[in-house]
Order: C-alpha cells, then sequence, then structure tokens
C-alpha cells in the first residue's frame, strides 16, 4: 500500500512544474540595470580602467608618444588646446597630438601626459591597496569568525611577544641580549615538545597550570588588535610610515593596505558567525568535509558579497589617500607623474593656471565619485533588503 | 530474549550523555549557572529500525542530534555507534564514521547551500566516497535524485528555485550520498505542510526498506512518531520520561507526562469528545532545575516524595522503562 501511495505522490512530484531557469547572474543583471547611476558609475570605471592602460603604453619605454618628462621651458604655462610655438621647438618636442589638450605645468611639461602616467599609479594603487586590505581582512576575519572559539594559552602570547621583543632588539643592534632572548624562546618550545611526550601522572605545578591556561579566544584576539588599528587615525598613521620608508609607490601601496584592512575583516568576522551556524555548514560537517573545503566552498562564497561592496568603495578611498599623500608631498617620487603632485605643483600657479589644479582635481572626484556610486549598487543588488520596491 | 543480543542488534546506544551549556554573565563573562539542556539521557536504536525522540520545544531533542553528530562536543556519557563509543573521537579518528552518520534538518530554506547548485551539493557527498571518475558522479547523482523523486533535470539549479518539499527530497539525497547506516532526522517534516509531510514520511519509509538505513526520528508531532517509530523516547527537560515501543507508549502510556502528551494529540472525528488531560502550567526557566522529579511542577499526580527522591528509570515491563517511581508502582499494584 505504501508503495503505491509513494508511487503516486512521486510520479506527481516529478511532473510538477519547475519555475522558468534563471541564474543568479541574470537576476543580477535585472537588478544592476535597474540602477542608473551605478550603470554610470561602471562606465566611467571601464574608462579610466582603459585610460590608465593605455596610458602606461602611451607614456612608458625610451621613446614615449607622451612624454611625461619631456621640459619645454619656453612653453611653460600654456593653457588647455594652445597650440605648440612650432619655431621655438625640436621637432621630438611637439606634443603627439599637434595640441597641449589638457594645457602644460610650469616646466612647459604636457599635462596631458602626466595626467595619463597618474592614471596609472592611481589605478594600480586603488587595485593593490585593496587587494591587500582585502586578502588581510578576509584572513583575519576568517579566522576570527571560524576558529574564533578556541583559545590561546598564555605561554604562546608571552613567547610570540618574547619572540618579537628578542628580533627588535637586534634589529636596533642590542645583538646578543636579542640573541639570548631568543634562544630561551626556542628551548622553551624545544622543553614543551619534549613534556608533551611525556605522560606525567603527577598533578600539575602552579606555574605550569597558570602558563598553560587559556588567555583569550582567538576571536577577542584579532578584533582586539582590530580596535587597536581603528584608534590611530589613519592618514596620520600612514604620513608616519612613509616618512620613516623610502618613497616608493610599491611602499605606499602596501602601507595603505596595510592600514585599511580593518572594516573588511569585521565584516567576513560577522558573516562567518552567522553562516557558521547555518544548517548547510552542518551538513557539510557531518558529511566529513574538511575545515578548509567548508570555509572556502560553502561559506566564502556566500560571505564574499559585502567584501566586494567595501572593496569597491575602499578603491575610492585608496585613490585619495593616495593622491592626498602626493598632494603632500610624502607620495611618489616627483619625476613621475601623478594626479596628487600634479595638483600640488599647480598649487602655486592657481590664479595664473588654474588647469593645472582643476584638470587633476576633477579627475579624482570623477573616479572617486564613480567607483562610490559602482560601491552602493552593487551593495543594493547583493543586499535585497536595501532593494527598493517600485 | 532481546537484551540478550543487544549489542549484534544495535547500531547506536547512548549512555548517559550529558551536555551543559554555561550562563555567561556580567563584564568578566563569568559562568554564573548551567543550562542543563542533556542531562544523562540513554537509549538504543537497532539496525534498520527507527527510535522516535517526542518531547516539547526545548526538551533538548535537537541538542542530542547534534552532540551525536558530533556537530557539538558532549560533556559525559557513552556514545556508542557501532560498537565504538565515538564520543571522544578526535576529527581524524571520526573519519571513516563520519559518513556513517547523516542529518536531515528541520528548516529546508537554511540546509542547503544558497550558492551551490543541487548537483554541486549532493556532489560534495558523492566526492567523499572517493568517486574519481566524473561520469561515474553523475550518474550516482542521478540515481540518488531518482531515489528522493526528483528529476535530474533539477542538479543544474539553485535551492531557491524548489519549494519546500523539494528542497527537504534534496536534503534527504544528500544525506544518502555518502551511504550512511545511520539518518538523524531533526524534525524534517515539521516545516512542510500535511500532504508534503505524508509524502516525506512515506519516502523515508521507503528508502528504509529498499537500503536498511536506521532513523532517530526527532519530532513533536505523535501522529508522524507513532506512524514512522518501532520505539519512541519521550523527553522532558534533558530526561527520557518513558522509553518504549510504539505500540506501548500509545495504548499503555504510564507516565503522567505522556499521558499529557497523548491527549492533547486533535482527533479528526467531530463526535469524539477531546478530553485533554492537560499539565499545570506550561515549561518553565531550564536554568531553575528542581530538586527530584523534573517534572514535578507541572504534574497532576505529584506528591511530596518526588520533590526530594532522585528520579529513577524502571521497568514496568520487557522493553518498557518509566521514569517515574508512582506511575511504576500504580502499574505494580494493578497489572492490565
Amino acid at each position: 500500500m505504501n508503495m503505491v501511495e509513494k508511487k503516486l505522490s512521486n510520479d506527481f512530484y516529478i511532473e510538477s512544474p519547475l519555475p522558468p531557469k534563471r541564474t543568479r547572474m541574470q537576476e543580477f543583471q535585472r537588478h544592476f540595470g535597474q540602477n542608473r547611476l551605478a550603470i554610470l558609475g561602471l562606465f566611467i570605471f571601464i574608462l579610466f580602467f582603459c585610460c590608465a592602460v593605455t596610458g602606461l603604453f602611451l607614456t612608458s619605454g625610451s621613446r614615449p608618444i607622451f612624454d611625461p618628462a619631456m621640459v619645454r621651458l619656453q612653453e611653460k604655462l600654456r593653457p588647455p588646446l594652445a597650440k605648440p610655438n612650432l619655431d621655438s621647438l625640436q621637432p621630438q618636442e611637439v606634443p603627439a597630438l599637434g595640441v597641449y589638450l589638457m594645457g602644460t605645468d610650469d616646466l612647459g611639461r604636457d599635462v596631458f601626459a602626466r595626467m595619463l602616467q597618474g592614471a596609472w599609479v592611481s589605478l594600480t594603487v586603488g587595485f593593490v591597496a585593496v587587494g591587500i586590505s582585502v586578502l588581510i581582512g578576509i584572513f583575519m576575519g576568517g579566522i576570527a569568525g571560524y576558529f574564533g572559539q578556541h583559545h590561546i594559552r598564555t605561554d604562546h602570547i608571552l613567547f610570540t611577544l618574547a619572540l618579537i621583543l628578542g628580533t627588535g632588539l637586534v634589529i636596533v643592534n642590542y645583538t646578543f641580549i636579542g640573541i639570548v632572548i631568543i634562544l630561551l624562546c626556542l628551548a622553551y618550545i624545544f622543553y614543551s615538545c619534549l613534556a608533551r611526550h611525556e605522560s606525567t601522572e603527577k598533578e600539575t605545578p602552579v606555574l605550569k597550570a597558570v602558563l598553560h591556561s587559556n588567555a583569550v579566544s582567538v576571536d577577542t584576539l584579532i578584533m582586539r588588535i582590530v580596535d587597536i588599528m581603528l584608534c590611530f587615525p589613519s592618514f596620520f598613521l600612514i604620513l608616519t610610515v612613509v616618512a620613516l620608508l623610502p618613497a616608493s609607490i610599491y611602499n605606499i601601496m602596501i602601507v595603505i593596505g596595510l592600514t585599511s584592512w580593518m572594516g573588511t575583516t569585521r565584516f567576513v568576522r560577522a558573516e562567518f558567525l552567522s553562516l557558521r551556524e547555518q544548517d548547510f555548514v552542518a551538513a557539510a560537517k557531518a558529511l566529513g568535509l574538511s575545515n578548509f573545503r567548508i570555509i572556502f566552498r560553502h561559506i566564502m562564497p556566500n560571505a564574499i558579497a559585502p567584501v566586494l561592496v567595501s572593496a569597491t568603495i575602499g578603491i575610492a578611498s585608496a585613490i585619495l589617500t593616495e593622491a592626498g599623500l602626493s598632494f603632500l608631498g610624502f607620495g611618489v617620487p616627483p619625476p613621475h607623474a601623478t594626479w596628487g603632485n600634479i595638483l600640488s605643483n599647480g598649487k602655486n600657479f592657481i590664479f595664473d593656471a588654474p588647469w593645472l589644479t582643476f584638470i587633476p582635481g576633477v579627475a579624482i572626484l570623477i573616479v572617486v565619485l564613480s567607483f562610490n556610486l559602482f560601491g552602493e549598487g552593487l551593495r543594493d543588488v547583493m543586499n535585497p533588503k536595501l532593494r527598493e520596491r517600485h | 530474549m532481546e537484551s540478550k543480543n543487544k549489542n549484534n542488534h544495535s547500531i547506536l546506544r547512548i549512555e548517559g550523555l550529558k551536555k551543559y551549556f554555561p550562563i555567561r554573565r556580567g563584564f568578566l563573562q563569568k559562568i554564573h549557572g548551567w543550562v542543563k539542556a542533556v542531562d544523562g539521557v540513554s537509549f538504543e536504536i537497532e539496525q534498520g529500525k527507527t527510535m522516535g525522540l517526542v518531547g516539547e520545544s526545548g526538551c533538548g531533542k535537537t541538542t542530542v542530534a547534534r552532540l551525536i553528530l558530533k556537530l557539538l562536543e558532549s560533556d559525559a556519557g557513552k556514545i556508542i555507534f557501532q560498537g565504538h563509543d565515538i564520543r571522544r573521537f578526535s576529527e581524524k579518528e571520526m573519519k571513516p564514521y563520519r559518513k556513517e552518520i547523516q542529518i536531515i534538518f528541520q528548516d529546508p530554506f537554511g540546509s542547503l547551500n544558497p550558492r551551490m547548485t543541487i548537483g554541486q551539493s549532493i556532489e560534495e557527498g558523492i566526492r567523499i566516497l572517493g568517486n574519481k571518475h566524473a561520469t561515474n558522479r553523475k550518474e550516482r547523482l542521478e540515481t540518488l535524485l531518482s531515489m528522493v523523486g526528483m528529476s535530474s533535470d533539477s542538479s543544474d539549479r539553485y535551492p531557491h528555485e524548489f519549494s519546500g518539499g523539494q528542497r527537504q527530497r534534496i536534503g534527504i539525497a544528500r544525506a544518502l550520498s555518502v551511504e550512511p547506516s545511520l539518518i538523524v532526522c531533526d524534525e524534517p517534516v515539521s516545516a512542510l505542510d500535511v500532504s508534503i509531510q505524508a509524502q516525506i514520511i512515506n519516502l523515508l519509509k521507503d528508502l528504509q526498506d529498499q537500503l536498511g538505513l536506521s532513523y532517530l526520528f526527532i519530532s513533536h508531532d505523535l501522529n508522524v512518531v507513532g506512524y514512522l517509530c518501532n520505539t519512541i523516547s519521550v523527553m522532558y527537560k534533558g530526561h527520557i520520561m518513558e522509553f518504549a515501543s510504539s505500540e506501548d507508549i500509545f495504548n499503555h502510556p504510564h507516565h503522567p507526562y505522556t499521558i499529557s502528551l497523548l491527549s492533547a494529540i486533535p482527533d479528526p472525528d467531530p463526535d469524539i469528545k477531546w478530553h485533554v488531560k492537560p499539565s499545570n502550567g506550561h515549561i518553565g526557566d531550564s536554568d531553575v532545575v528542581p530538586e527530584g522529579c523534573k517534572y514535578q511542577d507541572r504534574c497532576t499526580i505529584a506528591e511530596t516524595a518526588c520533590l526530594k527522591d532522585k528520579m529513577v528509570f524502571e521497568k514496568v515491563r520487557e522493553n518498557h522503562f518509566v521514569r517515574c517511581w508512582k506511575a511504576a508502582k500504580n502499574h505494580g499494584s494493578s497489572p492490565d
């Protein structure tokens, strides 16, 4: 009787129609297409990306088409769209377009060429810095969210602190004391490895009990580090670090990346905490999947949406930070043009040659705005709760 | 006779299983007390049989399920699965047993990964069994889907495209993908409407016949449990109150809590007058556990002795145990 019943129910079931197939991507396109500002942001972003990439090829090499470093002192502070004075220029000094599209600066360098070169700087700084911060953020947030309940033993903390202290002492030339401390640490590791294998039945002494007690949970440790990092006014932290390091574009990318991962960490942790308790993660555990697979295959794809959004907005703020640093003279070293240092050079001639400040300023504004619009559009699409109902 | 062959027949035996959750309060998160979610639960599931675990919300049913699957670390007791106490097993030692015990969840919406297609979700399990070839995996996937009554073209769709009943079938297919011998069904039909409930229950029953599965069936619906289960454990505040075969629970209930639960089952016949034998009040705060019998504050037959005495599991008949001295005594004095 049961078989008959089941047969009936299942046959009925198979024939019950499934809804038309629509992938997540199609859903995404449908919702994103309705958001005109986000489309505009995406369009400007693509344009900027193309400009930056072509700009890199047009302005680099031994004989670039647009030479951002070509000094023509007789042609200085020419306004945008000015024709070059062909009589006073060598043939190779004439700009490629036959016109100073964005004018020239106080050394007669072509601002258009310099803007092209700066676009690449802005793009790479934005992407690499945000790439670094997102990687750190996902790593830290993932650990805090997934393994947060695990505890760190007191001796591990003391040991790590001692190692850092020892290395620090070696670096500042107290070599002997530093090496002694590092050796002590290694001896302790060796000792505790040995002690683990001996099954000691006696009651543990007080010191050992204290050392082996659980100090903090991983979650607490990471989130307090995040809080501490957020306490520093980040722009001044970056200024200090950049002042200490040799000025180069890579240092700036790394420093911006290292000081902006905290937001991502909080996002990822929050997502992991809620996803970890979901039934599908429990099912994955019950199937016997490894932690690695659960984290990267089951949790991460569900946690990535807010990270993408904050990354897009993060790119805008990284570009802005780089421009600010260059403006203050802490950024990319001078012969190389960035939007920030074009702006900075231009400020001395703001009344004689306003285009020198106006053009890079507007470029920064447009790019940052487009990233923010795109990011907010993404957020609206990926978070159905924020979606407007029409 | 059955009790002698216990070890040969039982697939899972739980002995004195305990799980206490700390209540932390204040700035330093000091432990303030304990919620005794599971407090010395013992039962046994025979190979190829179904045991029902019933009880009201918050009595610790789901916690028991999670302890058995080792999704939660238990505090004391034994979980003997196929003759091995797996309670203290490390993740590595657990590896060969992981695939033997699977779970079906109550919530069909949360139990499937929204970013994975149905095929991908089920294939996670097929992969565990070490099926190397993609074509073999595909075949196995189609077999699994047809076993649970789904068409194979649903495998590249996402969970949000399916109804609750369909998702529950997919959840069952995923559990079956690793060829388990025991499936813990954590209220698998509670979130479904009645017609779909019947489909899923019949599906579970057929799968048991075909594959020789054992079930731990957790529910608060006594009708469903009575239809599907061979034995039933009635749980209240972390304790098993009564354990007996399905017929005994329905025909000769002894514990006042079981009697009260049974009397609350609505009868479809409108002519029958419905006599609910109520409990007094409702389930209290679990962190204020009275001494003596856990059911004393709601019991209709409680005496002063119930406030002090430790509860003992008393045998009233072959394979029928009651955690109530009074019910056992009444039965002893006047055997039906």
